[in-house]
């Protein structure tokens, strides 16, 4: 029993220590903040060392002494214990010299302020809008508007398939950002608070419901920058990842110019879907991915939902009402709840795909199928 | 009915005998009005909530040992963070100061009991109640809690699941039970004390509990507050904190820090007392600084008032707020300096044993040192908006409030237990407790500096893959700390069921104060005619 129980101990601790040993060929040791890629994120940065240094040399003061009386001031030693327990001069200048370097410190750090709250003369606007649980990106004077989800895998994050380089941190629509230019970002919420936060950007701010935040950045470098929602969100605040991709001018003009004929395109393309007729099949075959992208995170696969704070599809008074009130609800959301309005989101003949599979899927098999046409009557 | 006649009449030549019939079972304590046994109730109720607080972070390293999900779903993920901190912040170490504060002020400042006994008494048992509703809606239906400690609005009232009716009567009560509690120690202190002793004879551990409970007093209605709006948003139709209908979800975060800051300093307060009273006892010295002592608690505790915003710096503030309350924060470090440097001054050219209660004290000193060090770093508001919401804070508050609060708690209740009990608990038992939670603790919080720093936010069940080593070794050690605790527990039990050497009436050398002036175990009654302090 005990050497079984030993052997298991050790075989731990060996597992451990190998574990360690095998550090250097295991991912970034990261130890420090990011020095990034902008004029703030280096201003942070420079910040963050020279504080970081005076609480270096006030710790090494402060436990140097510490140390000295622990070795040397103990009983075992025989030290006789000294009596003074006062000393204004003292308490004074260790009252004083921290202040001094406070106010020191105070300088930079006020200037570090007003250069983020700089928010003048930007070239780039993007509005950034939080919804549970992805990021929706409006280039303001260029007509682009998109939504940006979590890529990764649900068989990775459940373990049944090997993790890839950027797992977690990986989206389909990454926002393109031209270098050397000021960008400005205009924050707000569709639901609950959001944080959008990029490390390499030292760009961090709420994402508020009924506010607009401001925030500004300066990509020196090109690059993909990766961050996350800083502010906890609800259930999948983990998976809403940022991804900025800082590319040259004319790269820049180009993404723009392919992201606005995409946009007609799919506008295009969505009229004419929307013109067709659909048939059972076709409804349901396009209905299904579109669900487990959009809806799946709270209505859940089975469509059971996670009740009562996200209802039970299946079967449910909606689904087996009025068509027009389901098509209403994904159209419009329900305000106030984290049903939120997929019109923007979403074309006609997409709503009319997962209101097809929202009524037919599991198992209810209503043969309702709803027609893109229909929907575009209640847009 | 004989009996009691005799007793009464005894009692008046004999003062210091027992004066009422003595319930005994389960009514000793469930009517008890005496400090002693509250103090005992409360630090028990203490023990077992940290017990069961640990079991959620338990789950929360368990989950965050490997990236991906393992154990447990997002959902339930974000209820265990939740409830691991409301249990860790009002069920451990407030209850367990309060029980401190019951046992020991009326000793130190040679009271008879707590000005206000029956209140005394309400004001515990209103706290198993209290945490009864609050775990209970982990059964309900759609879960507890699961918006974080903070529950900032919108999440918390909208968006939140139907148990948060009862979370808010669950913090109703709480705070009815501190605010009683407080009101308790401050009329003790003001008027209880043995003649003679003067407010600036006090020892430190009354000083530091007299203004933690002003400050108590001060901000547990304004949390009162914030919840009873979030109540009226969710079921009586206000837009308090909800944009749609006009509110502002800022406003909820104002509120909740104009009492959470001041709610830290509740946290760390009576352990600032706690150390002030054992390092001059095992340094046999006496307390550097004493007077410089009070007036820096005092002053952490006014300028606690006027810093709540420094968690707040990424809202959206105006860049006037963002440097008053950068301002503020850097001053709030000043007297917080103060106090360590007056600390490490008591233990220069003392003459220092190292049983239990310094061990832990004098870990207290460098680890809260750490803490404060990363306090001052997130006070320059630039560099929080990088450190905010990440793993940098985290490490930050557990570096204060572990080894701060409950190694405070940890030193008092070796330093005093063996006056409670009447025995010594077993010292190389305890030194090992020592060992192992201190090297668990910083095997668990210390990596979670370079979490954070490299870009891992807070309160995330799943994480990238360049944050997987720290994670796992944050995870090992805190298991290891975790387990370490049921050795305290184990300690604590022997030493209360009397396994261990008789304690004299002062077992430690250096230790001066009341306290140590009556017999081990202290009497159910003590004090009966006033002590003489000169
Ligand atoms: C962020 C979570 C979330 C997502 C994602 C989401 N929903 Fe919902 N949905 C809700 C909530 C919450 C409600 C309940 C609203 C209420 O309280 O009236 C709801 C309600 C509904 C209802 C009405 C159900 C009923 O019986 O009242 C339908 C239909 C619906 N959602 C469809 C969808 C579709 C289709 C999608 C994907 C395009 C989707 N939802 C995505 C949260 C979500
Ligand atoms: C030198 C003194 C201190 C300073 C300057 C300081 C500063 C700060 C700052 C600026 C933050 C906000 C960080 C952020 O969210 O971005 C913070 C967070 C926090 N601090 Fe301190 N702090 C100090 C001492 C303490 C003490 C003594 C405690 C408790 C015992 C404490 C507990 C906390 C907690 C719990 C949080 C996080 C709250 C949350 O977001 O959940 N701090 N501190
Ligand atoms: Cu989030
Ligand atoms: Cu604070």
């Amino acid at each position: 029993m005990l050497p079984s129980a030993l052997s298991h101990c050790l075989r731990f601790l060996v597992s451990i220590f190998a574990l360690f040993l095998s550090f250097p060929t295991m991912a970034a040791w990261e130890l420090n903040m990011p020095k990034g890629v902008t004029p703030i994120s280096e201003t942070v940065y420079d910040l963050h060392m020279i504080i970081f240094y005076i609480c270096v040399v006030i710790a090494v003061i402060v436990f140097g002494v510490m140390l000295w009386s622990i070795f040397y001031h103990r009983k075992s030693r025989g030290y006789k214990p000294a009596n003074f327990h006062e000393s204004t001069l003292v308490e004074v200048i260790w009252t004083v010299i921290p202040l001094i370097i406070l106010i020191v410190m105070a300088i930079p750090a006020t200037e570090g302020v007003f250069a983020m709250y700089n928010y003048d003369d930007s070239e780039v606007d993007i509005k950034v809008t939080g919804y549970q649980w992805k990021w929706r990106y409006e280039y303001i004077n260029d007509d682009i508007d998109f939504f940006s989800t979590l890529t990764t895998t649900t068989e990775e994050i459940h373990n049944q398939q090997t993790k890839n380089k950027n797992y977690l941190l990986e989206v389909d629509n990454p926002i393109v950002v031209p270098i050397g230019k000021k960008i400005r970002f205009l924050l707000t919420s569709n639901d609950v608070i959001h944080s959008w936060w990029v490390p390499e950007l030292a760009v961090k701010k709420d994402a508020i419901p009924g506010f607009i935040n401001e925030s500004w950045t300066l990509v020196k470098e090109p690059g993909i920058y990766r961050g996350q929602c800083a502010e906890l969100c609800g259930k999948d605040h983990g998976f809403m990842p940022i991804v900025v991709e800082a590319v040259e001018q004319e790269q820049y003009d180009l993404w723009i110019q392919q992201k606005q004929e995409e946009t007609a395109l799919r506008l295009a393309q969505a009229a004419k879907e929307a013109a067709q007729t659909w048939d059972m099949d076709r409804l349901m075959a396009s209905g299904k991915p579109l669900y487990e992208k959009n809806c799946l995170a709270c209505h859940q696969a089975n469509g059971e939902g996670l009740p009562p704070v996200f209802p039970a599809l299946k079967n449910s008074p909606v689904i087996k009402g009025p068509i027009s009130e389901h098509i209403q609800i994904i159209l419009h959301g329900r305000s106030g709840t984290a049903m939120a309005a997929y019109a923007p989101q979403l074309s006609d003949s997409e709503v009319a795909a997962l209101v097809t599979y929202e009524r037919n899927a599991w198992g209810q098999n209503s043969n309702e199928t709803v027609q893109p046409s229909d929907v575009t009557k209640l847009r | 009915m004989n009996e009691t006649t005799s007793i009464s009449t005894k009692e008046v030549d004999t003062p210091t005998t027992e004066h009422h019939a003595h319930p005994t079972g389960i009514s000793r304590w469930l009517y008890t009005t005496n400090h002693k046994d509250i103090g005992s109730l409360y630090l028990i109720f203490s023990f077992v909530m940290l017990f069961i607080g640990g079991g959620m972070a338990f789950m929360i390293r368990a989950e965050l040992f490997q990236p991906g999900l393992q154990f447990i779903e997002p959902e339930f993920f974000n209820q265990m963070t939740t409830m691991h901190g409301l249990i860790m912040v009002f069920g451990v170490v407030m209850p367990a100061f309060v029980g401190l504060a019951n046992w020991m002020v009326p000793l130190m400042i040679g009271a008879p009991d707590m000005a206000l006994p029956r209140m005394n008494n309400w004001s515990f048992w209103i706290m198993p109640f209290a945490f009864s509703i609050l775990l209970s809606t982990l059964f309900m239906e759609g879960g507890g809690p699961n918006f974080g400690w903070t529950f900032y609005a919108p999440l918390s009232t909208t968006y939140a699941p139907p148990s948060t009716t009862f979370f808010i009567f669950g913090v109703h009560l709480m705070g009815l039970s501190s605010i009683m509690g407080a009101i308790n120690i401050i009329t003790t202190i003001l008027n209880m004390r043995a003649p003679g002793m003067t407010l600036m004879k006090m020892p430190m551990f009354v000083w530091t509990w007299l203004i933690t409970a002003f400050l108590l007093i001060a901000v547990m209605p304004v949390l009162a507050g914030a919840v009873t709006m979030m109540l009226m948003d969710i079921h009586f139709g206000t837009s308090f904190f909800n944009a749609a209908g006009g509110g502002d979800p800022v406003l909820f975060q104002h509120i909740f820090w104009f009492f959470g800051h001041p709610e830290v300093y509740i946290m760390i307060l009576p352990a600032f007392g706690v150390v002030s009273q054992i390092i001059p006892a095992f340094a046999r010295k006496p307390l550097f600084g004493y007077k410089s002592m009070v007036y820096a608690t005092a002053s952490i505790a006014i300028l606690s008032f006027i810093v709540w915003a420094h968690h707040m710096f990424t809202v959206g503030l105006p860049a006037v707020a963002e440097l008053f309350f950068m301002y503020s924060t850097m001053l709030i470090a000043i007297p917080t300096g103060v106090k360590v440097f007056n600390w490490v001054s008591t233990m220069f050219r003392g003459s220092m044993t190292f049983e239990a209660p310094m061990l832990f004290s004098v870990a207290f000193v460098v680890l809260f040192t750490i803490g404060g060090l990363s306090g001052l770093m997130l006070s320059i508001a630039p560099a929080d908006f990088q450190y905010h919401d990440t793993y940098f804070v985290v490490a930050h508050f557990h570096y204060v409030l572990v080894p701060g609060a409950i190694f405070g708690i940890m030193a008092a209740v070796y330093y005093w237990m063996p006056k409670w009990s009447g025995f010594m608990y077993n010292e190389p038992l305890a030194k090992l407790h020592f060992w192992l939670s201190f090297i668990g603790l910083n095997l668990t919080f210390f990596p979670m500096h370079f979490l954070g720093l490299a870009g891992m936010p807070r309160r995330i069940p799943d994480y990238a893959l360049q944050f997987a080593d720290f994670n796992m070794i944050t995870s090992v050690g805190a298991f290891l700390f975790g387990t370490t605790q049921l050795l305290f527990l184990y300690i604590v039990i022997q030493c209360a069921r009397g396994k261990g050497e008789p304690a004299p009436q002062r077992p430690w050398e250096g230790a001066e104060g009341l306290e140590w002036s009556i017999p081990s175990p202290a009497p159910l009654h003590t004090f009966d005619t006033p002590p003489k302090v000169d």
